[in-house]
Parts: C-alpha cells; structure tokens; sequence
C-alpha cells in the first residue's frame, strides 16, 4: 500500500491516543477512552504491518497473538492489590523492547554503511530509510538510539527491581552498595565518554558498555529508593518508558512513536510530580533516597496509646452520623478492602454519611486506593481527595484510619522539625473520634513517630485489618 | 504487694475506695485484696461480692490497716486513720495537702507514703486517674437532678392538649467538668441551657455540648487558661462588673441556675449576689456546687438546702457523688486502679515508686520520710495548645501589591523558560538537518499535548492512567515491525522478541484498564 495512507493511519492513531488520555478525566468518558486507545492501537498496528517495507508479516502476527495470549492472562487474573507489580512489570518489558529495537536500528546502520550505492537502492523498509540519509543525520541518528539504548535500559532494570520490590520478592527497604550515588554517577560518566566514542567510530562496542552502565543504574538507583517512595518510582519508569519510545521514534524517523512516546512521557512526569508535591519532597530526594536529616530534635509526645476492643469501635460508628474512613497501603496488605466495603454498605444503610478519604500518596502506587476501593464496589462518588474533604474533619463523628501512617501524622503541621513537616496530610485528628486499626505499636514506613495514636480522641484498634474489620461487621446491626 | 479498702468512717461517705470489678484487675497486676467487712455496703457491693472477686473481707479497721502495705480509701484520713499508719505503708486518697499540713507532716515522719489523688497532675496521661474529674462529673450531672427535683415544673418545653409548657431555662456558671457535665445533663433533658465562664477558649466545648455561651461585651485580653494549668484564674475588677451586670441581665429571666465556679486555692468567688437571686423567679432554684469553699451564691449554707423569703430554693449539698455511692466508687475505684497500674509497671505485684514520673511525682505528698508537697511543675504544662498566631489580614493594597509582584514573578520565569527553551531550539537548527528538525516539532508539540491532557485526568484515575499510558507505550512495537523484515538473522530474532513482549503489554495493559474501569461505580 502507499505510503500516504500510512501516515494518514498514524495522525487518526495519534489522535485517537490523545482522546484516549484526555477522557480519563472522568470516570464514566474513561470508560469510552479505553477503546479509542484500542482503536488507535490497532490501526497504528495494521497500517505498519500493510505499510511500506514489511516483510515477515505472518511471523509479526503470530507473535502479537501469542503475546496478545499471554497479556490477556496475565490482566484477567491479576489482583487488584498486584496492581502495581504489574504496572512495573509491563514498564520492564516495554524498556526491553526499546533495547532491542535499538540495537537492531544499529545493526542496519553498521549493515548498510557498508554498502556501496547500488546495493543500497536495493533495499527496502528500515534499512532504505537509513540508506537515504547523510552522514550529518546518520550521527544524530546514533545519539538518538544511544539515547533509546540508554533510557530503555535503566528502564529495564529500574522496573524488574520495582516489580521485586513491590511484589516482596526484594526487600522494600533502601539498601545502597558501598559508595552510594558515587557509583550511579560514575556509570553516568562512562555512558557519557562512551557516547562520544560510539558517535566517532559506530562500533558496537561502546553501546554495549553503555548497556550495560545503563543496566546498572536503573538497579543501583531503585534498591536506593524505599518502598512508601515507590509511587513517584513506578510513575517516573512509566514517563522514562515513554521518553524511550519517544528516542526511539526519531532514530526509525517514525512520528507516531514520538508522539505516543512524549505523550506517555510527559503523563508520567506529571505523576511524579504530584507524587512529589503529595509528600512535600523534591523528586531529587525522591530519587536520592531515604529522608533528609531532621532539622532539630522531634517534637516529645505526650500521652499514651490506648486500645479498644471491636464492641466499642462498633458502638461509637452505630451512634455517629458521619464516618470518614481513610484507608492506606496497609489496606491492600491486608486485603481488608471487601471488609471495608461491605462496612461502608452497611453504615450507608443505616443512613449514615460515609466517606472515603484518599491521599495522593496512599498505597504503592498513584490512585491504588481509588481501584482497590472500586473493586470492592465502593461508590466512587463517596470517594474524595484529600483537598476535598480536608476542611470537613471537624463535623466528622468517626475516622477510621485503616493501615495509613504518615499520611495522617499531624507532625507534618505542628513540628517544624519533623522529617515530613510542610506534607500535606488529612486532618483526621480534628475530627471528634479516630480509630486506627494498626497491626501493632511502631513506626510506619518512615520511621517517624505518629502524635496522632496519642491524641485523646485517637483509639487504637489494634489486630490485621481484615479480621478488625469482621469482627466490627457481626456487631453492626 | 497487699491494698486494702476500709470502711470510710466520714458521715455520710457512702463511697469506697475498691469494687470488686477493680480488685479483680488489681489482682491481675499481681497484688492482694483486703477490703473491711461492710466498706461497700452503702455503695451496693456486699461482703459476698467482694469475696467472689478473691478479696479477704477483714472484720474492723484495726486489723486491715494493720495487714496491708497500700491503704486505699476515698476521703481524706482522720486522725485516727492518721495515727494507724505504719513506717512503709502508703495510702492512696483525696488529700488536700494545702488544707492538712498538719497531719502531712505527721505521716511523713512516720515514714509513710501519700498520694493523694487530688495532687494528680492535669496532663492527658494522667487523665485516667483524675479523680477530681471524675467525680465532678458526677456532681454536674447529679446537680441538675437535684434542681430537678426542687424545680416544680418540665425541663422540657411541650405543647399539649392541656396548655403550652415553655422550656426551662439553666444558666451554668464555670464550665470546667462539673458545668460540661451539668450542661449535657441540662440539653439532654430538654431545657434551654446558657454557660458561662471566665476562660473565652472553652465556648467552644460549651457549644459542642448544645448550650449557649454567654459572651460579655468586655474588651481585654483575658487570659489564657493553658498558662494557668487548665484552671480559672482571678479576674480584674472590671471584668467582674461586666461579669455581674450580665447575671444581673439573665437572672429574672433563666429557672435554674448551677454555679461551680473555683480558682484553686481561693475561697469561691461570689458571683450570685442577693439582688440576683431577689431578681428570681419564685419557684427557681441555685444549685451551688461551690458550696464547700463558701459558695458561687449569696446565702448558700453548706449542705443544706435553703429557701429564700421569695421563694428560690439553694441547694448547697456538698456530697452530690456520695448521693450516687455505687456509680461514684466504680469510677474512683477505677481511677485507682490506673494509679496502681502505673505504680506497677512489671505487673508483679512489686511497687517501683518513681518519683521520675511527672504523674507520681506530682501526686505524692509525702514519702520517705520527707513531705514532699508542693510538686515542682510538671514537665509538660500545655492542656490546650496556644491558639496560633493569626496571619495578619492583608489590606486591599497589599494583596494587589503581591498579586502584582507574583504576575511578575510568573512572567519572569515564563520568559525566561522561552528565551532559553527558544536559543537551545535555535542553537539546535543550526546544526541539525531539517529531517530531524521536523520531528523535533512534532515531539515538543506533543509534549505541550501530553502537558495539557494529563493536568485534566482525576485522581482517581490514576492507576488505569498508568496501565493505558503502558499499554500505548507498546508502540515501540511499530519500530520492531518496521525492523523485522529487514536484515540478518539477530535482527529479525531481536525485532520478533520486541514484537512478542509488546503483544503482552499491548493486551495486558488495555485489558487491564478495561477491568478496573469497569469496578469504578456511581452509588
């Protein structure tokens, strides 16, 4: 087929992906926006496959279906509580290809440099776009896969090493080899002499130490990064997964995959930044790691803990109007969201006002709570950001804080020297009763003490959320 | 180690100091009970109680004061108890140290321990042994029972068959515990309530518990109650005239009134003066709980109940928990109990008297030998946190000045943005070819696309964000497809590879996204 209606399938696809983004700004277009991505997906696809310079097109077909198999699997399975994992695992693989397809873009370059001209008006596809070229862009063709080469790969290692961490399989806590960022820097600079080596002589060998410098700082810089800070990494990998394609779109000369990939990219980059924003942190000391030293000693609390059994978390919610239940990763730990709901279902019936209240930063990932609340059929309409129901603690009856921690600590606000102070938090404690239902006394992920288990208004609630919760449930009438 | 429980021999003291409920935990915390025969009996628990509780019942005083190490009573010792305390022993009760020197320093030489329970510091952790709260909760809410009583007609207002019934009116002067708890009684029972108090910050509580607060058009700064330890302190003169003119203002109107206003260590401030209560409607009755320092009311006889010549009653009881013995004990022997909890923190029955500890330290008296009263203050002082300093409200002017000089600011840094944005893009169409360069525009215009669009996405959407942004991030997959049929064997297997794991994510990730879409439900 010609080559216009190629590119005439590209604009409609790119247009119908940026509809795609553009409707999840509500929940009911959302649900019309997946298939316009589906649609673009699938007409980028077919007219690539009856484009121009296709071979292969049986092997390609098989191939997409049998991936096609394998992903529909995977996503009709999954928890909603793996969400994440699953999310880092899909970034692995798209950093993945983004390296073969790199490598590949190299291999025709070395192919057809060496070619005489007649040879070259020969060849077809990839290879006769190349052969086209002048030697001017034929270098800024290397920086670009260079840079596709390198994204892809940091990428690919960074989201392997999310996914173990999210999925428990590699400790979620921050652990760094001796000489800490030295060594990411030290990795960066060989990236950056090998990328001048690889611009004057084309060899494959400066790529592949390259690679494999690459390799090492998506692993080195995500075990530096702690498992409540695994929001911001998830949605960076996503943004990083997009500048990848986006590379590697101006090495093929292809438009669509520049397009798509700076639009994934910047979607993940403003994730980030919300994520940053949620937890009043830079995302450099995202990435950097750990908490920055206190400014002073901490705030002494004063008070104590004090428990209080099922029957009594069971007589307040039966007398109060308004509950606010603010529910963290814990949550998803515990696989308390049914419980929740079925809490929610049953306070709701009674006439009473319930309302969730979501952090940005809660759970793992961005809007994890939103999904696992909407799996357990959570009206989404009762379910409110933190800006939205903020102002509305004081006239609460009950908080139910269900496995959050620092997203409710007041410490943000009354302790200038706190580690978190100037986050955002909810304001529970204003509220005229909060019950935590907590595993056991400690510190959550950050280590900080939580003044809010020792307000006098503050019960502890203390036992696995899920089995809090049905206890709570036989008492609810 | 041994607590015992004697017969409380103060007249009328209907109280005691153990329940079976509170021997039971204090068994748990690994001591012994005593209690002498008959101690509970004004409170409703027998002998027999006590018995099933595992407590040995002694038959008189002598002999229990003379077997335990820890004397746990309600009122303060007489002189008798007094003389019985032997070198080691400790006893546990109301005290007022400031008001029995005499007898403080006599058992401090006898080398006995005091805590006295009225000592117990204000602070949220010794909450659960504040004795003085406790039992002025009840004697607010016994209070207004009591008005209850001596008033002749509804709390509530109703509209019957029989004629209109208007709503009595309760003004609770002092909202400290015993007003609070006056108050909810009041509200509950259907009357319209007013309070009031010297300390501004507690008209919020006042309002919480559906009463109104009764503010005066006074112009000072009043002082805050968390410098003075949560406690009223003495008023200026004028405030007082302001404060008087007020009740002078509300008395013909209000039915009941419930004074329970103290500053410690004082005689109680007279606050219903003798043209107020003259000012009264007959049939009206002044509940004064401040009748043991003198009374808040002219004309309060302490423990009695007088009538004035036109006809308001003045309830000036002082044993108002006494008159709810059972209810009463249960929550002293609680508050008890938290003390001896805290006295045994390795819950084996041995006592490590810390005299580190803010809420021991400040509740013991005497020990070892040495009176040890007054306390210093306590670490910790605050109650109610200082109200924040407000921002300072900004005149039109200055709020146009900073939303001028942010505009420029905004500007500033836009056009700095643009200006190098816009030399780097320049600086690069120098060198790059004009191919690249057409697609250098179509990248920065989609990021510009990507910017806007992503802004409007809600956030709770962000998770079917992430997985449909993965899902289209497959478009690598074209790349692979343009490649795979060009070239040598390692391309073609390399491209077929990057196909396959894009057919995943592709699938995966729209499938996905349908599967969460799909839970997002309206109710």
């Amino acid at each position: 087929m010609e080559f216009g209606f190629t590119t005439a399938a590209y604009v409609v696809a790119a247009v119908l992906f940026i509809l795609s983004l553009g409707g999840l700004s509500g929940q009911e277009s959302a649900k019309r926006a997946v298939w316009y991505g589906i649609v673009g997906m699938a007409l980028a696809v077919f007219a690539t496959l009856t484009g121009p310079g296709m071979g292969l097109w049986m092997l390609s077909v098989v191939l997409i279906v049998a991936g096609g198999i394998i992903g529909y699997m995977l996503a009709s399975k999954v928890e909603m509580t793996q969400m994440p994992e699953l999310v880092a695992g899909m970034h692995a693989l798209v950093g993945l290809a983004a390296v073969f397809v790199g490598y590949n873009a190299h291999i025709e370059i070395v192919r057809v440099m060496a070619m005489d001209d007649t040879a070259r008006k020969a060849l077809e596809g990839f290879a006769a776009l190349i052969a086209k070229k002048s030697s001017v862009e034929i270098s800024i063709l290397r920086v670009e896969l260079f840079l596709g080469v390198f994204i892809g790969a940091i990428t690919f290692t960074g989201s392997v090493i999310a996914y173990g961490k999210l999925s428990g399989r590699v400790t979620s806590a921050a652990t760094k080899l001796p000489g800490g960022h030295m060594l990411n820097a030290a990795a960066a600079v060989i990236s950056a002499v090998t990328l001048v080596m690889y611009m004057n002589s084309g060899d494959m060998l400066p790529l592949v130490i390259m690679t494999v410098a690459a390799l090492f700082i998506g692993y080195h810089l995500i075990m530096g990064i702690g498992g409540a800070d695994m929001p911001v990494v998830v949605s960076m990998l996503n943004s990083y997964s997009g500048w990848a394609a986006a590379a590697i779109g101006f090495s093929l000369g292809n438009d669509l995959l520049i397009v798509v990939g700076a639009l994934v990219g910047s979607s993940g980059a403003i994730l980030s930044y919300i994520m940053c924003k949620a937890m009043n942190r830079s995302f450099v000391s995202v990435i950097l790691g750990g908490f920055g030293g206190a400014a002073g000693p901490a705030m002494e609390v004063e008070g104590e803990q004090v428990a209080i059994e099922a029957d009594a978390v069971a007589a307040a919610l039966n007398d109060a109007d308004s509950v606010v239940i603010i529910p963290g990763y814990g949550m998803a730990v515990a696989q308390a969201q049914q419980a929740v709901s079925e809490l929610t279902k049953r306070l709701r019936a009674k006439g009473k006002n319930v309302r969730f209240a979501i952090h940005p930063v809660a759970g793992r990932l961005p809007g994890h709570m939103n999904v696992l609340l909407a799996e357990a059929k959570v009206p989404y309409d009762i379910v409110l950001e933190m800006d939205e129901i903020n102002d509305d603690f004081p006239e609460t009856d009950v908080s139910i804080v269900i496995g959050s921690n620092d997203i409710v600590n007041p410490a943000a606000q009354e302790d200038p020297n706190s580690p978190i102070a100037g986050m955002p938090v909810l304001e529970c404690w204003k509220s005229k009763q909060v019950f935590v239902s907590k595993r056991g006394q400690g510190t959550g992920y950050s280590g900080i003490e939580n003044p809010l288990f020792y307000k006098e208004n503050t019960r502890m609630f203390y036992g696995d959320a899920k089995d809090s919760l049905n206890k709570l449930l036989t008492m609810i009438d | 180690m041994k607590i015992g429980t004697p017969k409380e021999v103060f007249e009328g003291e209907a109280r005691v100091a153990m329940t079976p409920d509170s021997a039971l935990q204090l068994q748990k915390l690994g001591h012994e009970c005593y209690v002498e025969s008959g101690a509970g009996a004004m409170a409703g628990f027998s002998d027999a109680a006590y018995e099933n509780a595992g407590v040995s019942v002694v038959k008189t005083a002598a002999a229990l004061w003379k077997e335990v190490d820890i004397v746990a009573k309600v009122r303060p010792p007489s002189d008798t108890e007094a003389k019985r305390m032997q070198k080691g022993q400790t006893l546990i009760s109301f005290f007022y140290p400031a008001q029995n020197e005499e007898q403080m320093a006599l058992l401090a030489k006898k080398g006995s321990t005091v805590i006295a329970m009225d000592m117990v510091p204000r602070i949220s952790r010794a909450q659960k042994m504040d004795a003085l709260s406790s039992m002025a909760n009840i004697a607010g809410y016994r209070a207004v029972i009591e008005a209850g009583n001596n008033f002749g007609r509804f709390f509530t207002g109703q509209v019957t068959a029989a004629g209109k019934m208007p709503p009595a009116k309760v003004l609770v002067v002092g909202a400290g515990v015993a007003g609070l708890a006056a108050i909810g009684t009041s509200v509950s029972l259907g009357a319209v309530t007013y309070a009031f108090d010297v300390r501004p910050e507690v008209a919020e509580q006042v309002e919480s518990m559906g009463a109104e607060f009764v503010y005066l058009d006074f112009e000072e700064e009043q002082q805050d109650g968390a410098a003075t330890g949560g406690y009223a302190a003495v008023s200026s003169p004028e405030f007082r005239e302001a404060q008087l003119a007020k009740f002078r203002e509300l008395a013909p109107e209000v039915d009941i009134v419930i004074t329970t206003a103290l500053i410690p260590g004082r005689d109680a401030p007279k606050l219903w003066l003798a043209d107020m209560i003259a000012a009264m409607k007959p049939g009206s009755v002044i509940v004064d709980l401040a009748a043991e320092r003198g009374g808040n009311a002219e004309g309060t006889v302490m423990d009695e109940k007088v009538v004035t010549d036109n006809g308001v009653t003045i309830v000036g009881y002082t044993d108002f928990p006494s008159r709810m013995a059972s209810q009463a004990s249960s929550l002293y022997a609680t508050n008890i109990r938290h003390m001896m909890t805290d006295l045994t923190p390795e819950k084996d029955g041995s006592v490590n008297h810390n005299m580190e500890d803010d809420v021991i330290r400040g509740a013991t008296v005497a020990h070892e030998g040495d009176v040890t009263f007054p306390p210093p203050p306590p670490k910790i002082q605050a109650i109610a946190a200082k109200p924040q300093e407000k921002p300072k409200e900004l005149t039109p002017e200055e709020k146009r000045e900073q939303e001028i000089a942010a505009f420029k600011a905004a500007t500033k840094q836009q056009v700095t943005l643009l200006a190098v944005g816009g030399l780097l893009t320049l600086g690069l169409g120098l060198i790059a070819p004009a191919s690249f360069m057409q697609h250098f525009i179509v990248f920065v215009l989609s990021v510009f696309i990507g910017f806007q669009v992503i802004w409007n996405v809600s956030h709770s959407l962000h998770t079917p964000l992430m997985a449909v942004t993965n899902a289209i991030s497959s478009i690598i997959i074209l790349g692979a497809l343009m490649q795979i049929g060009s070239g040598s064997m390692l391309v073609i297997i390399l491209a077929a590879a990057s196909v396959f794991m894009a057919g995943i994510n592709i699938f995966g990730g729209f499938l996905v996204t349908r599967r969460m879409l799909a839970m997002f439900q309206k109710s």
